[in-house]
């Protein structure tokens, strides 16, 4: 470039400071927020299959018995065929574990490590450190939040144990960590010490592989040894139906996220160019060749907009830090990061976005003929928008308002930018709203059990709260009488109501494989899930089913359906569709009624008001405990956490776009305000007074902020409208109305303001600087 | 004769500058006098003007105008005094384009609130006066130079001020468009309009002025008034 061209360009940015600035910081905020909706995309596919590569995952997961196969036996199972790579033998328990406010979380699975790295199962330790010494263990990531923080203790046969890290294992290896000796001192008789190993094969895409591989194992360690295994392909299933719900939610805000940044970015250099004919005029007329005028002015666009591009992915890599954390707490991963091409490709297309949108306008200003780009700007306008002023010249309001409001027309492109941003603003808006509202919905209708303040186990095979784990090489204890559970809880003061529930596998006629039979005793309405259709258990020889049964059964509401669990059979007609989510798993609602040999493994526990779960189920405790059962104050679900992690996001990336919103605004506003500095100037020697001319700036951008608003919460409703079924979908379920009509009509017009609101706050601070500009300057401005 | 313009010991300093543009200076204007203020570029003439019009503030001195201490308005004041008491003529006639010949007139009488009613039957009065009222729904671009500066007087008048000001309102005219404008203020003066004629040319401070205040380097080198007394 050029001496004189250089000075140009650099008397361009400098002289038009505001410009300079607003260009910098709306493609900082566009970038960013690509950068953050580019992260989010990213990480969303597949999160479990990249998590467990880079964790260098365990295909397998075995626990051995001690007694019978010793250490060296099973290091020499990491030589087999097609293992190629092991970690292990880690002395692996089960405890039981009680937090500091009296709650129980489910029997935990913990391991003894010295240190999170391994060749398989390469920990990440997201919080604290590791455990050093007995006494100490670090909890897996799902546990961190409100439950569960650093510091905090938990105690477990005796022992008090604090959390001093949170890990994350791809394959769930393990609830919490410890020191090796601190497991063996764990150990009980109930649940004994046994031996972990962590196994990669060369050959694990399937079942089947996995299962020859197994196979292998089994084969080269003494009989008995094995007595478990656990296949990644497991774990992969939960944590993609975990994950499925919030991909369509994240791609939704993703692809808002980056169109708005393309047109924002796209509007603002535009049109700083195209206000500036007069001057490309006037340096044609001096001797500059219309390359050279194109080079200055796509090198005046790309000054401040690099900056702006520079500072936006730094911006964009600090804001998806906390998201990421957030998304990988509610994928349950490893440790998500900006992927680095991220943090090339979202510059890469700014910068194109912004020389094109540079080059076009400065293209036709270098070929405009020089006396035509001297005109622009001097000559009386065409008569573009002249309707649109007799029009609201008509309007029964103050004539500051009603030249404001057709101001718009005379720039339809930019009207349109301007346009698009606020209805882009209001999309967001509306979508986080109600995306918000929905997920608070399925938070407070998916887990019905946790409804009920108390659970009440009467021992066998648990069945909520998680996973079932059973101690290796034990047996379940024998369960207590439920008749008896019933009675003690009847009797304890401060029960309000209780019903039984148990957990059966049944099979239905025509759906091959077993399905899972959820039984109810008693007054189960308090713990009914949300219906899609039909009603909830009313009484014997009904059964409540998820959408997906319907489908593979090709039966509705009103059919009857044949049961058999166990060994009794009975005829239960269909009386609702009922909402949950617990995946592809095929799970019936019957009443324990209908099938007289099941037997309640829980009572679920609703107390009266003022009463502590925590103390409650300690007097329970007491009196059933001898019974065979034990009582257990609920604490918080972790779907709970997922949903706060998820609304946060929510918040965090609308309050993104809004912004993105507002400084395209601001941008346009400035623009407009430039170009007609010398009219204001004329209105205010005329008597105009400063809040005249704010109310003339602010006008010319409300009928475009409610336009906006007008658009932008249909489209943000019909988004919600489309993505809920879409995030339904992915977790294997159809929801319920209420989770689909969150929207009430004065909500519905409060968002209409939103785009208002969008206009009016990009608007004020250039309608600020129309008033207090010197009137005798902007006379002079042409 | 009452004082409409009364500046006291008045200076405009820009920063940066090393001369003081304007002043300090005294100068009044009486009610129905019409001045022209006449110099070289650069002599102060259109920082005179800006700081009767209240556009722009002294560094030192006072400037009064009907009545009122404009210097010490706020700008909310400010704009109150310019549409109620100032009738103000640009040399590139300053018209809004998008608007309508008729739009234009009315413009400074709708920012005072003036009725729809009121605002049109003075601007159709206007219009006729100054022989316009066929360009009514004509948009400024589509006018001669002369029409143009027509419609300025026309909005300068519409809420009938006390003082009328005019910065080289034929500087961007041909002779006969200049001539039609130069016949025009005399009328208004004849009518009683106090008037501050800012221009370069002499012939026009002739016909339309009953007195005129040379300026040199911000200073007043001539007063045809203070002549006529010695």
């Amino acid at each position: 470039m050029t001496g004189p061209l250089l000075r140009v360009v650099r008397s361009g940015v400098g002289r038009r400071r505001v410009q300079t600035v607003v260009i910098a910081i709306a493609t900082m905020m566009a970038v960013a927020a690509a950068v953050v909706a580019g992260s989010l995309m990213v990480v969303s596919n597949a999160p479990f299959d990249h998590a467990f590569a880079a964790q260098q995952g365990a295909h397998l997961t075995a626990e051995f018995d001690p007694a019978k196969v010793t250490a060296e036996q099973l290091g020499a199972t990491g030589q087999l065929d097609d293992v190629t790579a092991s970690a292990g033998p880690y002395p692996a328990t089960v405890i039981e574990a009680t937090d500091s406010s009296g709650h129980r979380p489910p029997a935990m699975t913990l391991v003894g490590r010295t240190g999170p790295h391994a060749e398989v199962d390469d920990l990440d330790l997201t919080a604290g450190r590791w455990a050093r010494k007995p006494g100490e263990v670090v909890l897996t990531s799902s546990y961190q939040g409100p439950a569960f923080k650093l510091g905090d203790t938990l105690t477990a046969s005796g022992t008090t144990l604090t959390v001093v890290g949170f890990a994350t294992s791809a394959s769930k290896t393990a609830d919490l960590w410890a020191t090796p000796a601190q497991v063996r001192d764990l150990a009980s008789q109930e649940h004994p010490v046994t031996s972990q190993m962590l196994y990669r094969f060369d050959s694990a895409g399937s079942k089947g592989d996995i299962a020859a591989d197994r196979k292998k194992l089994l084969a080269a360690v003494p009989s008995g040894a094995l007595l478990g295994t656990q296949s990644y392909l497991d774990t992969k299933r939960a944590a993609d139906h975990g994950a499925a719900p919030t991909i369509p939610f994240l791609v939704a805000f993703g692809v808002l996220g980056i169109v708005m940044s393309v047109i924002i970015v796209g509007s603002v250099i535009s049109g700083a160019v195209g206000t500036s004919l007069r001057r490309i005029g006037i340096l044609k007329a001096i001797g500059f060749t219309p390359r050279e005028v194109v080079r200055a002015y796509v090198a005046q666009a790309l000054i401040p907009a690099t900056v702006g591009i520079a500072l936006g992915v730094v911006l964009g890599n600090l804001l998806a830090v906390p998201l990421l954390d957030d998304t990988e707490q509610a994928y349950g991963t490893a440790t998500l990061s900006v992927a680095w091409w991220v943090d090339v490709v979202v510059p890469a297309g700014a910068l194109l976005v912004v020389g094109i949108a540079a080059f076009v306008p400065a293209l036709r200003a270098g070929r405009l003929r020089t006396v035509e780009a001297i005109a622009v700007g001097r000559a009386p306008r065409t008569g573009r928008g002249q309707w649109a002023h007799r029009a609201a010249g008509r309007l029964p309001l103050p004539r500051a308002v009603t030249y404001g409001l057709a101001s718009p027309f005379a720039h339809p492109v930019r009207t349109l930018a301007m346009l698009l941003a606020v209805a882009f603003g209001t999309i967001a808006a509306t979508f986080a709203v109600g995306l918000t509202s929905s997920l608070n919905e399925v938070s407070s209708i998916q887990d019905p059990e946790s409804r009920s303040a108390v659970t009440v186990f009467t021992g066998g095979p648990s069945v909520a709260g998680g996973e079932h784990v059973p101690a290796p090489g034990t047996p379940e204890p024998e369960p207590a009488d439920p008749a008896q559970v019933s009675a003690a809880i009847k009797a304890q003061s401060g029960t309000a109501s209780s019903y039984g529930m148990g957990q059966q596998d049944a099979t239905v006629a025509g759906v091959s494989g077993t399905v899972r039979a959820t039984l109810y005793q008693g007054d189960s309405r308090r713990g009914g899930y949300a219906m899609i259709s039909g009603h909830w258990l009313t009484g014997a020889g009904q059964v409540v089913v998820p959408g997906q049964f319907l489908e593979t059964t090709g039966t509705e509401i009103g059919d009857t359906v044949r049961v058999t669990v166990g060994k009794e059979s009975a005829g239960l007609r269909i009386v609702g569709v009922a909402f949950e989510s617990s995946g592809g798993e095929l799970e019936i609602q019957a009443n324990l009624a209908d099938f007289p040999a099941a037997r309640p493994q829980e009572f679920l526990v609703n107390i009266k008001a003022g009463v502590s779960a925590v103390s409650y189920a300690e007097k329970l405790g007491a009196r059933i405990e001898p019974l065979g059962a034990e009582a257990r104050a609920n604490s918080p679900s972790q779907q709970d956490g997922l949903v706060l992690i998820l609304n946060a996001m929510a918040a965090l990336l609308t309050l993104m776009l809004v912004s993105v919103a507002g400084l395209g605004v601001l941008n346009s506003v400035v623009l407009d305000t430039r170009e007609r500095v010398h009219d204001l100037g004329v209105c205010k020697a005329l008597g105009m007074s400063p809040r005249q001319t704010v109310s003339l700036v602010l006008a010319s951008v409300a009928g475009i902020g409610v336009l906006g608003g007008l658009v932008g919460v249909p489209a943000g409703y019909a988004l919600h409208g489309f993505v809920l079924p879409v995030m339904g979908h992915a977790a294997g379920t159809g929801l319920p109305r209420s989770v689909l009509d969150v929207y009430d009509t004065p909500q519905l017009l409060l968002l209409g303001l939103a785009g208002l609101a969008i206009a009016l706050l990009g608007a004020l601070l250039p309608a600020g600087w129309a008033a207090k500009s010197r009137t005798a300057t902007a006379l002079r401005t042409e | 004769m009452t004082a409409v313009i009364e500046l006291k010991g008045v200076a405009k300093r820009y920063e940066n500058a090393g001369a003081p543009a304007l002043g300090p200076l005294d100068l009044s204007v009486a009610q129905g006098e019409a001045l022209a203020v006449t110099g070289p570029s650069g002599s102060g003439k259109s920082t005179l003007l800006n700081l009767v019009a209240g556009l722009d503030k002294p560094t030192e001195g006072t400037v009064t105008v009907a009545g009122q201490q404009v210097d010490r308005l706020g700008e909310h004041a400010l704009a109150r005094f310019r549409r109620e008491r100032i009738g103000m003529v640009f040399q590139f006639f300053n018209l809004l384009d998008d608007l309508t010949v008729l739009d234009n007139i009315q413009l400074p009488a709708q920012l005072t609130g003036s009725s729809r009613r009121k605002t049109q039957a003075r601007a159709q009065e206007l219009m006729e006066v100054l022989g316009i009222q066929k360009h009514a729904r004509a948009y400024p671009g589509r006018l001669s130079g002369g029409e143009r500066q027509r419609v300025a007087v026309a909005r300068a008048l519409v809420n009938r001020p006390s003082l009328l000001l005019a910065d080289e309102p034929t500087g961007a005219l041909d002779s006969a468009s200049g001539q039609d404008v130069r016949d025009l203020l005399v009328d208004l003066h004849r009518g009683g309009q106090t008037i501050v004629l800012v221009t370069h040319d002499p012939a026009l401070a002739e016909a339309c002025a009953s007195r005129t205040v040379h300026l040199v380097d911000g200073h007043v080198a001539l007063d045809s008034r203070a002549e006529a007394v010695r």
